[in-house]
């Protein structure tokens, strides 16, 4: 028989090596993607469109695509996600509507993505017509983020105790008040980790938008702001690849000369993106956490 | 006019089919101590807890019988829960203040009742806080987390955060059970100057806190109110064998 001390310090050894693990993994793959990736990164790269045959082409208008079509994905998807989660964790009462509700998501949150792809693609792109374009493109990460970030933010709701609740109701506040009030802004911090989780997905998503936003990135006029022209960047209805995307297409089809450069170099802005807007996401988190706490 | 301010009349509560309250009849005077005692699971919470509602929360739960505050019906089709409340805060056993500053702890209620004058809420933190016998120990760190307080500081904040919407009643759920000794009789002396001012009813295990702050002691057991009398009394000279019993550690 091993003593309790040992098999403590086996264990714990154990677990630091799994963690050691994945954290070199992880280094690893970030590494190689920065190291191969950066060197290919200049201003224009960043800014310049692509070109389908010739060397030297950028990724400035995916790049700008996927933006757009992350902030309209979120900007639909996250109130309809707070409200339902909202919903079924501090009104719905626990019945067959809500199971029903709850089994939904989850099955939903484990559909595949090329899956909402097709879907998308059959829904919003042929039958409401609305082509390949960021419009059906959001409405597809929407319905691939919907579940995810409902029980994100469920489980955000779930993590502050009831006696903050209790603390609320005694105190003459509403239920709405409560929860507005009092367990929102105490959520903030962990539902906009959520937010961010999700945002990271959906910024790299490709396989649910190469059927939905297209894999096409049309030159975009970056002086007009008239979301009714064709060349607009804010048009909702023009095909819009993204950066992964992009990456995507490159490595499968791909012809020009500077392929591999090129996909290496948007592997490597789509990593920093990820990453810079989680830095920035949790800036402000903790700044609107304060604000919403504070006089 | 009779000066009740409580009136409790044949209440009973039930837990889906189980009966966690068995016809209660327990009535409160405006102002002073009343402290709840019993056994364990003898339904001191639950009574507690009807007394402002908070049962509303907990689905199953059927109650009958009557509770009036100030002669209006609590559980009237037509009564505003968030009105009763207002009227009848409550303090919980485990200390909840919310994570902001213990200024905005002490003037949430106030604040979002739309109370805007700064000079004015200025005024009502100072005012509580010193009620709750804790200004002095966070006068000059009114703007940092009430989450850093001790759990005892955090106890007091939490009844100046209910002092400040000026309720008529204070129910306390053994509000000193999650405190070392120090902090718990600076609760108690916080309760003793809060008497003449408030009704102040409170559940306790700790017989010897009943009989140092209570003017009243209701003693419960497997959901009936055995016996309510002065606290002296009580202790003292108990009309009934299972007071005694329970008194003298008999059981419980
Ligand atoms: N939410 C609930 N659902 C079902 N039964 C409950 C619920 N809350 C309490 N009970 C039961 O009702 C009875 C009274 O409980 P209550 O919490 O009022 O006792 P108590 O006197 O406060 O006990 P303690 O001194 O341990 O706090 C107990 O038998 C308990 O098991
Ligand atoms: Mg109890």
């Amino acid at each position: 028989m091993i003593n309790p001390k040992t098999q403590n310090k086996i264990a714990i050894g154990t677990l630091y090596g799994v963690a050691g693990l994945v954290v070199l993994i992880l280094m690893a793959l970030l590494g190689y993607i920065l190291i191969s990736g950066l060197p290919q990164l200049s201003w224009h790269f960043l800014t310049a469109p692509a070109k389908a045959f010739l060397k030297g082409g950028g990724v400035g208008i995916q790049l700008y695509n996927s933006f757009y079509l992350l902030i309209l994905a979120m900007l639909i998807s996250f109130p309809i996600a707070l409200g339902a989660a909202i919903y079924l964790y501090e009104y719905a009462k626990d019945n067959w509507v809500t199971t029903t509700i709850r089994t939904a998501i989850e099955i939903l949150s484990s559909l595949p993505s090329v899956v909402v792809g097709l879907f998308g693609f059959l829904f919003f792109v042929v039958k409401l017509n609305l082509g390949f374009s960021i419009l059906s493109g959001a409405f597809a990460l929407t319905f691939f983020n919907l579940p995810l970030l409902t029980r994100s933010i469920e489980d955000s709701l779930r993590t502050i105790d009831t006696t903050q609740r209790e603390g609320g109701l005694a105190l003459g506040l509403s239920r709405w008040e409560t929860v507005t009030r009092v367990i929102l802004p105490a959520a903030v911090p962990s539902i906009l980790t959520g937010v961010i989780l999700s945002a990271g997905r959906v910024f790299g998503e490709a396989a649910a938008l190469i059927y939905t936003a297209g894999q096409s990135a049309p030159a975009l006029d970056f002086t007009d702001w008239n979301p009714f022209n064709i060349s607009s960047p804010l048009n909702p209805m023009r095909p819009a690849e993204t950066l992964a995307v992009h990456i995507w297409k490159i490595n499968s089809e791909g012809i020009m000369p500077d392929a591999k450069a090129i996909s290496s170099g948007s592997s490597a802005v789509l990593v920093l993106a990820i990453l810079l807007f989680n830095f920035a996401a949790r800036y402000l988190g903790k700044r609107l956490y304060k604000r919403l706490t504070s006089a | 006019m009779s000066k009740e301010i409580l009136t409790t009349k044949d209440l009973h509560l039930y837990y889906g089919d189980k009966e966690a309250l068995k016809g209660i009849n327990l009535n409160f005077d405006a102002k002073g101590i009343t402290a709840l005692i019993g056994p364990s699971g003898c339904g001191k919470s639950t009574y507690l807890r009807t007394l402002n509602r908070m049962n509303d929360l907990i689905p199953n739960v059927t109650i009958t019988g009557t509770i009036k505050f100030k002669g209006q019906d609590l559980y009237a089709p037509s009564a505003d829960t968030v009105q009763i409340r207002k009227e009848i805060g409550m303090v919980f056993q485990q200390p909840n203040p919310f994570p902001f500053s213990i200024y905005d702890n002490v003037i949430y209620g106030l604040r979002i009742a739309g109370e805007k004058d700064k000079e004015k809420l200025d005024a009502v933190v100072e005012k509580s806080l010193r009620q709750a016998a804790v200004w002095d120990e966070v006068k000059d760190h009114l703007h940092e987390s009430a989450l850093a307080l001790s759990g005892g500081q955090q106890q007091r904040v939490c009844i100046a955060r209910v002092l400040a919407v000026s309720p008529e009643i204070i129910l306390l759920d053994e509000p000193t059970s999650a405190l070392d000794p120090v902090s718990s009789s600076q609760i108690e002396t916080t309760l003793l100057n809060l008497r003449h001012d408030y009704t102040i009813i409170t559940v306790t295990h700790n017989l010897q806190q009943a009989s140092r702050i209570a003017d009243r002691t209701a003693f419960f057991m497997n959901g009936e109110l055995v016996e309510v009398d002065q606290t002296k009394n009580i202790f003292m000279n108990p009309a009934e064998k299972q007071t005694e019993d329970y008194i003298s550690g008999r059981f419980g």
